[in-house]
C-alpha cells in the first residue's frame, strides 16, 4: 500500500485493453498490456505513433478507462471508478507533465503551481498552499520567478513550472508525455537532469517518447507496437545530463572553433 | 477536522471558485459588460414599466378618488327627438320628489344633493364671464369631498329660503374678481344679484378634462324657482355610507325610481346611475393590465438578456476547452467546473441585475420629471426583477456549465 513498500508494485496493469469504437470500425489501441511499475522507478514508454503509448498513458494518468483488464494504483482498483474518484485519485497521487505545458495563460507561475491543491479535499489553508507552491518552483529552479505569467517565459521555464506543479500535491507518481517535444536540445537535456534528479530524491516517473535519445535518461525502457509490448528492458548505456551537457558545449566549442 | 471540511465545502470552496470566476470576467472587461447589458437593459426596463405603470394607475386612480367618497348620481335618462339623441340629463324624468325618496327610503344614502344645472354670463366687478351654474344642496360638498377655501356653504333654511347666496368656483373668481377675496361680493346671473358666501378650493381637471373650478353653486331651489324655471332635476347627487353597500343601494335606488316612474318590467330605465366605485374599478383594472402588460414586455426583454448570458457562456466554455482540460487533469471534479462556470453566469446577471435596478431606479425619476404624474417605484418589482435576474443567470448558465464539467479531459487538452 505505502510507497516505501517494495513488495507490492505503484502501477498494476494486468491484460489491459482499450478498445475504441468508432461507427463499424473497431480499433483495439492497446491490448492485453500487463506492466508493473515499483516505487522510485524511472520508465520510459517508446513507440512510434499509433503504437498506443498514449493511450495507456491516459489510462495510467486515470484520463481514460480501459475497456478491459484492471489497474492497480498505489494498491486501490481504478477500472471501477467513476469521474468524481477519478479526479480526486489525480489530484491526490498523479502529476501530470505534458508536451504543450498545458499552463493556464495570464496567470503567474506561483498560481499555477497553486492549482492543484485549489481543488484537494480537505482544505489546504493558504499559507500552506502558498508555501507549497514556492519550495516546489525552488526546486525546479524557479524560486525567482514566482510572478511572472507563462507567456514573460522561455519554453524550458514553462515546462519547469508545470513540473513545479505536477509535484507540488506530492504524487506518487509523476506521468510525462513528450515532455521534451517542443524543446532544443539543450533545454531537453536539462529538463531530463530535473526529471533525473527527482527520481533521485524517491519520486517514480514513467514517460512517454518516441525518442531513443531522451528515453536514455530513463532507468527503464518499454517498447510498444500495435498496442502491445514487445519488450521491456533496464537501460542499456543510461545518459546522464550533467556528462551530456559538458559534451554539448564541448562541441559547439569545436564548432566555433572550425 | 469536521468544521473545516465542511466550510471547505459549502463555503470555501464556492467563495474560492467565485474568485476564479471572477477573475475570468474581469479579463474580458468589455464582453462581460456587453453581456451583462442585456440583464442591465431588461432589469432596468422591468422596473422602470412597472413604476410608470404604477405611477399612472395612481395618477388616475386619484382622480377618480376626486370625484368623491362612495358617489352615485342619479341622471335622467337621455331623449330622443326625431332620431337625435340628446345625451344623460336631458330628459324631464327626476324630479325633486324623487330625490327625496330615496333620502328617505333608501337608508344606505346619508347626503343627498339634487341638481339642477345651466350655464349664464356671471357679471361682477365689471367683468363678465360665461360659466356653469350649478344648484346643489348644503351636503354637495360633503358629497364630493370638496372644501371651501374661505367663507361658508349655504345653509338648509337658505335652500328653503331660495336665498339669493353663492359659493363660487376658484377658476370663475380669478376670471372675475382677480386677487381679491369674492367673499362678500355681489355676482350678477341672468340679472339676478347673488351675494357670494363662499369661494371653493382648487380640484383641477376632472375625469373630462373640463374645468372643475369654473362654476357658481346656488341652492337647487334658487336655481329652479329663479334661473332654470323647471321642476325637473339634471341629477341626484348621493353618498353611500359605505363602499360596501354601494352595490345594495345602486340597485334599491334602481327599483325605487322604476316604481315611482311606474315602469313596466318590459321597459327601460328612464335614467342612468353613475356608481363611482364601478368606475373606479374598470378605471383600476384597466390600469393594472397596462402595468402588466409593460412589465411584461419588458420581461421579454430580461428574457432575451438571459439567453446573451447563455451564448456568452456557451463561447466562453469553447474558448477555454484547453483550461476546462488542465483543470480536470490536475484533479477538478465535474461539480468543480460547472460551479466555476454557473457563479461567472451568475455573477454576471446579478451584476447586470443590481445596476439594472439602479438605472430603471433613474429612469423612472426622469420620466416623473418629464411627465405630469409620478413614477412610483416599487420595491416588489425590483426584488422580482433582482430574483428573475438571478434565476436567469443559474438557468441559462446551467446547461454551458455542464458542457463544460461534461468535457472530456484528453480532448480538451488537445483542444487547439
Amino acid at each position: 500500500m505505502s510507497t516505501q513498500s517494495n513488495s507490492a508494485p505503484l502501477i498494476q496493469l494486468r491484460d489491459l485493453s482499450k478498445i475504441y469504437r468508432t461507427g463499424e470500425v473497431e480499433v483495439k489501441a492497446v491490448r492485453s498490456v500487463n506492466l508493473d511499475v515499483r516505487c522510485r522507478e524511472f520508465v520510459a514508454i517508446m513507440g512510434a505513433s499509433g503504437s498506443g503509448k498514449s493511450t495507456l498513458m491516459n489510462i495510467l494518468g486515470c484520463l481514460d478507462r480501459p475497456t478491459e483488464g484492471s489497474y492497480v494504483l498505489d494498491g486501490a482498483a481504478v477500472a471501477g471508478l467513476n469521474r468524481k474518484q477519478l479526479a480526486v485519485l489525480r489530484n491526490r497521487k498523479l502529476g501530470f507533465v505534458f508536451q504543450g505545458f498545458n499552463l493556464l495563460a495570464r496567470t503567474s507561475s506561483l498560481e499555477n503551481v497553486e492549482l492543484p491543491m485549489f481543488y484537494t479535499h480537505p482544505l489546504i489553508s493558504l499559507h500552506e498552499r502558498r508555501q507549497r507552491a514556492v519550495g516546489a518552483l525552488e526546486k525546479v529552479g524557479l524560486g525567482n520567478r514566482l510572478g511572472q505569467h507563462p507567456s514573460q517565459l522561455s519554453c524550458g521555464q514553462q515546462q519547469r513550472i508545470a513540473i513545479a506543479r505536477a509535484l507540488v500535491n506530492r504524487p506518487e507518481l509523476v506521468l510525462a508525455d513528450e515532455p521534451t517535444g517542443n524543446l532544443d536540445t539543450r533545454t531537453s537535456i536539462e529538463i531530463m537532469g530535473l526529471f533525473q534528479d527527482l527520481n533521485d530524491s524517491g519520486i517514480t516517473i514513467v514517460m512517454v517518447t518516441h525518442e531513443l535519445d531522451v528515453a536514455a535518461y530513463c532507468k527503464r525502457m518499454v517498447v510498444m507496437r500495435d498496442g502491445q509490448v514487445i519488450s521491456d528492458t533496464p537501460t542499456e548505456n543510461r545518459r546522464f545530463a550533467p556528462q551530456e551537457l559538458a559534451a554539448l558545449d564541448q562541441a559547439q566549442k569545436r564548432a566555433q572553433l572550425a | 477536522m469536521l468544521l473545516a471540511r465542511y466550510l471547505w465545502t459549502f463555503l470555501l470552496r464556492p467563495a474560492l471558485t467565485a474568485l476564479i470566476a471572477l477573475r475570468a470576467l474581469r479579463r474580458n472587461k468589455l464582453r462581460s459588460t456587453l453581456t451583462a447589458l442585456g440583464i442591465i437593459i431588461g432589469v432596468a426596463s422591468v422596473v422602470a414599466m412597472v413604476a410608470v405603470g404604477n405611477g399612472a394607475q395612481a395618477r388616475i386612480e386619484s382622480q377618480v378618488a376626486a370625484l368623491g367618497q362612495n358617489l352615485l348620481s342619479v341622471f335622467a335618462g337621455s331623449r330622443r327627438s326625431g332620431g337625435v339623441n340628446t345625451g344623460l340629463g336631458s330628459a324631464s324624468t327626476i324630479t325633486l320628489a324623487d330625490a327625496n325618496a330615496i333620502a328617505r327610503e333608501v337608508t344606505d344614502v346619508v347626503a343627498v344633493s339634487p341638481e339642477v344645472s345651466s350655464t349664464a354670463q356671471a357679471i361682477a366687478n365689471g367683468r363678465n364671464w360665461s360659466t356653469t351654474i350649478t344648484g346643489e344642496s348644503p351636503d354637495y360638498l360633503k358629497i364630493r369631498d370638496w372644501k371651501l377655501a374661505s367663507g361658508a356653504m349655504f345653509t338648509e333654511r337658505e335652500v328653503r329660503a331660495a336665498a339669493k347666496v353663492a359659493i363660487i368656483g376658484s377658476k370663475t373668481a380669478n376670471e372675475l374678481f382677480g386677487p381679491l377675496n369674492p367673499v362678500g361680493q355681489a355676482v350678477r346671473v341672468k340679472n339676478i344679484p347673488f351675494v357670494i358666501i363662499g369661494l371653493l378650493e382648487s380640484k383641477g381637471a376632472g375625469m373630462g378634462g373640463q374645468n372643475q373650478d369654473d362654476r357658481i353653486i346656488i341652492p337647487y331651489t334658487t336655481a329652479m324657482k329663479r334661473l332654470t324655471g323647471e321642476k325637473y332635476l339634471r341629477s341626484i347627487n348621493l353618498q353611500v355610507g359605505s363602499a360596501a353597500r354601494m352595490e345594495a343601494a345602486q340597485q334599491q335606488i334602481t327599483s325605487l325610481l322604476r316604481q315611482r316612474h311606474r315602469l313596466t318590467a318590459e321597459k327601460d330605465d328612464d335614467f342612468n346611475i353613475f356608481n363611482q366605485k364601478e368606475i373606479a374599478d374598470t378605471v383600476g383594472s384597466i390600469s393594472r393590465i397596462i402595468t402588466l402588460l409593460l412589465g411584461a414586455i419588458a420581461g421579454i426583454s430580461l428574457l432575451v438578456g438571459g439567453i446573451g448570458i447563455m451564448n456568452i457562456m456557451l463561447v466562453s466554455v469553447t474558448e477555454r476547452t484547453r483550461e476546462i482540460g488542465i483543470r480536470i487533469a490536475v484533479g477538478a471534479q465535474p461539480g468543480d467546473i460547472r460551479l466555476q462556470f454557473l457563479i461567472e453566469a451568475i455573477t454576471l446577471s446579478l451584476l447586470g441585475g443590481l445596476i439594472g435596478v439602479l438605472a430603471g431606479v433613474g429612469a423612472s425619476r426622469l420620466v416623473g420629471m418629464v411627465a405630469d404624474f409620478k413614477a412610483v417605484v416599487s420595491t416588489g418589482s425590483i426584488l422580482l426583477a433582482f430574483g428573475v435576474s438571478s434565476v436567469i443567470g443559474i438557468f441559462f448558465g446551467f446547461y454551458p456549465a455542464s458542457k463544460a464539467a461534461g468535457l472530456d479531459p484528453i480532448e480538451a487538452l488537445r483542444y487547439e
